[in-house]
């Protein structure tokens, strides 16, 4: 359990975290979802004591970071994978952090195994690739058999198979009734995994909701109709409860009506369509959105996508197709 | 674990069992010294400073002997009391260089962990950061003394083997002479330190040997443009003069004793640990 109150951090004049408050609960995967340089590393590391906050606190299992009695115990972190001493094989890298916490040697092995680095435990960590790294990073977080885990972009710059089996190791944490809290700046990415999401935007909170909801309450669905009778359309749509949120030339984006009522409304009043298409603006977009409200509006919230939406149908328009 | 921890699934199960007590210093000293034993750069430097400071004072003192050697007697006679009396000096010269070596250890110790990023590792695990410092501190001026020593013995026994060939050499049991070869030792654990101090304070490694080479070698260097009034006070308190009080033995009116100018050297050494300490404490990291 990581819990969040007012926490604030400002570098100079720039608010990194602004008053964010939020509770990280165990047993699932929480993801922790902003546009880069949101503040989601900053906050990191002041859970985990490495900042101190200019206001508010942030406690884990109760106490603050540094008061923990055996913090790898408690907490496994993998802020990024360069923060090891190239020069130092991943055996003896494991091993100073696991003698700092009195933990025993065999345990070294263990972690080894389980991120697949046996082979290569005497190999000093410089000549490691990547997903290497990325994989000695999780080893030292899983090293004291913590009941929280914290990863800062760990799938960053990995190939498919070493992004499916962090996000398989994850499942698994959190299927043992651990903390899992995982950040991201791909929306894509939390959708496989996370059960639950916090979404900051300028180092506010903008969401903390599960995903269902996320989904439920930010995806726009919309279609795409070209024809030569906007106007008719356009009145017709309006009629039967749609909305047009967009119009240019001859090209209409209608919300509100799934496309097979959109062409059989068309049909039965005699417009002639050249196009009609259904699209679903992707999460990705719809955070996106979501986020650049925060940007624009400050106070975003759900819904204040939806005025944002209509301002601009530039992304419902290149969205993929569901 | 704190019972809200337990999620409604049930107990985690864990792989290693519940600790008592609370990490502390202990845990922090092994893990320092498995840091320490476990790069390359340690080894590098230590076997430098033995190899340039021997081989410096080795030369040196060879020389002084050539020199002897070549004299008519008549000169020889005059020369060796002269050469008798400094052979313990002479025969540590090359700690001039080492402690810069030694410098180079002491700051690499801290900055090398942020220019790696491995200081973000170290401080998640364990967040008490007094209890880093100081164990790093420990394991540091541990490997530094045993070097220092090493070198400090070795220098003076093989210089004392070439002075010996002319019969010029001084023996440990002499007066002072055990005193001045301990004190190399001690002397290049302090340099060490005061740039391990100076390094936990600027944390990068260019900028903290800069530093340090500046404080212990060109400051020493530019006190002998100084006019002479001003020599007589500012001398001793240069750190290198302070410091090397304890085996230079310098005779000079204007310094310190040996004991009293290697104190206040392990003030200075002390002032920029404590420095380093407060804002290794205090920054964000």
């Amino acid at each position: 359990m990581i819990e969040a109150q007012s926490l604030t951090k400002r570098f100079g004049d720039k608010t990194a975290v602004d008053q964010l408050s939020f509770a990280v609960e165990p047993g699932r995967i929480t993801g922790f979802l902003g546009p880069n340089g949101a503040g989601k590393t900053t906050t990191m590391r002041l859970i985990l004591g490495l900042d101190r906050p200019t206001h508010g606190s942030v406690t884990v299992n109760g106490k603050e970071f540094r008061q923990l009695a055996h913090p790898m115990r408690e907490v496994g972190a993998l802020l990024d994978a360069k923060a090891v001493h190239g020069g130092r094989s991943a055996y003896n890298h494991l091993l100073c952090l696991a003698q700092s916490n009195n933990l025993p040697r065999r345990r070294v092995g263990e972690v080894l195994e389980l991120v697949g680095l046996t082979e290569v435990a005497r190999k000093r960590s410089n000549g490691f690739s990547l997903g290497m790294g990325q994989r000695l990073g999780i080893a030292a977080a899983l090293l004291g058999d913590p009941a929280i885990l914290m990863f800062d972009e760990p799938v960053n710059g990995l190939d498919p198979e070493g992004i499916l089996w962090i996000r398989n190791l994850m499942k698994r944490l959190a299927g043992q009734g651990r903390t899992v809290f995982v950040s991201s700046h791909l929306m894509s990415e939390m959708e496989n995994t996370a059960d639950h999401l916090i979404v900051i935007g300028r180092g506010k909170l903008i969401a903390d909701c599960s995903v269902a909801d996320f989904i439920e309450r930010n995806s726009v669905q919309a279609v795409r109709v070209r024809t030569p009778q906007a106007d008719a359309l356009v009145a017709t749509v309006r009629r039967a409860g749609g909305s047009v949120t967009a119009a240019t030339g001859d090209t209409l984006v209608v919300q509100g009506l799934a496309a097979e009522r959109v062409g059989d409304l068309a049909f039965d009043n005699g417009i002639r369509l050249h196009e009609l298409t259904s699209a679903q603006a992707s999460l990705e977009e719809a955070f996106m959105e979501l986020t650049a409200a925060s940007v624009e509006f400050r106070a975003g919230g759900p819904g204040a996508e939806d005025l944002a939406a209509a301002h601009d149908d530039d992304r419902v328009r290149t969205g993929g197709v569901a | 674990m704190t019972a809200t921890t337990q999620t409604a699934g049930g107990p985690l199960a864990r792989a290693l069992p519940t600790p008592a007590g609370r990490a502390g210093f202990g845990g922090a000293l092994r893990s320092e010294f498995t840091k320490i034993r476990s790069v390359r750069s340690t080894y590098w430097t230590l076997a430098a400073m033995i190899v340039i400071t021997i081989g410096i004072s080795a030369l040196l003192s060879w020389g002084r002997v050539q020199d002897y050697a070549s004299q008519p007697a008549a000169i020889q006679a005059h020369m060796a009391a002269r050469i008798t009396s400094r052979a313990t000096q002479f025969s540590m010269f090359g700690l001039i260089l080492g402690q810069l070596v030694i410098a180079v250890l002491g700051a690499l110790t801290i900055t090398s962990e942020y220019s790696t990023g491995m200081i973000r590792s170290s401080l998640t695990v364990m967040p008490r950061r007094g209890v880093v410092f100081a164990a790093k501190a420990t394991v540091f001026t541990i490997v530094a003394l045993a070097a220092g020593l090493v070198t400090s013995f070795g220098s003076y026994f093989i210089g004392q083997s070439i002075f010996a060939t002319q019969h010029l050499n001084s023996t440990i049991g002499q007066p002072g002479v055990l005193r001045a070869v301990v004190g190399g030792g001690l002397f290049l654990g302090a340099c060490g330190l005061l740039s391990y101090g100076i390094g936990a304070v600027l944390r990068h490694t260019a900028g903290a040997i800069t530093a340090s080479v500046a404080l212990l070698f060109v400051l020493f260097v530019l006190a002998g443009f100084l006019p002479n009034s001003w020599a007589v006070h500012v001398d001793k308190w240069i750190p290198f003069n302070a410091g090397a009080a304890i085996w230079e033995n310098l005779s000079g009116v204007n310094m310190f004793s040996p004991w009293v100018g290697f104190g206040v050297f392990c003030c200075y050494a002390a002032i920029a640990v404590v420095a380093g300490g407060i804002l290794f404490r205090t920054r964000d990291a």
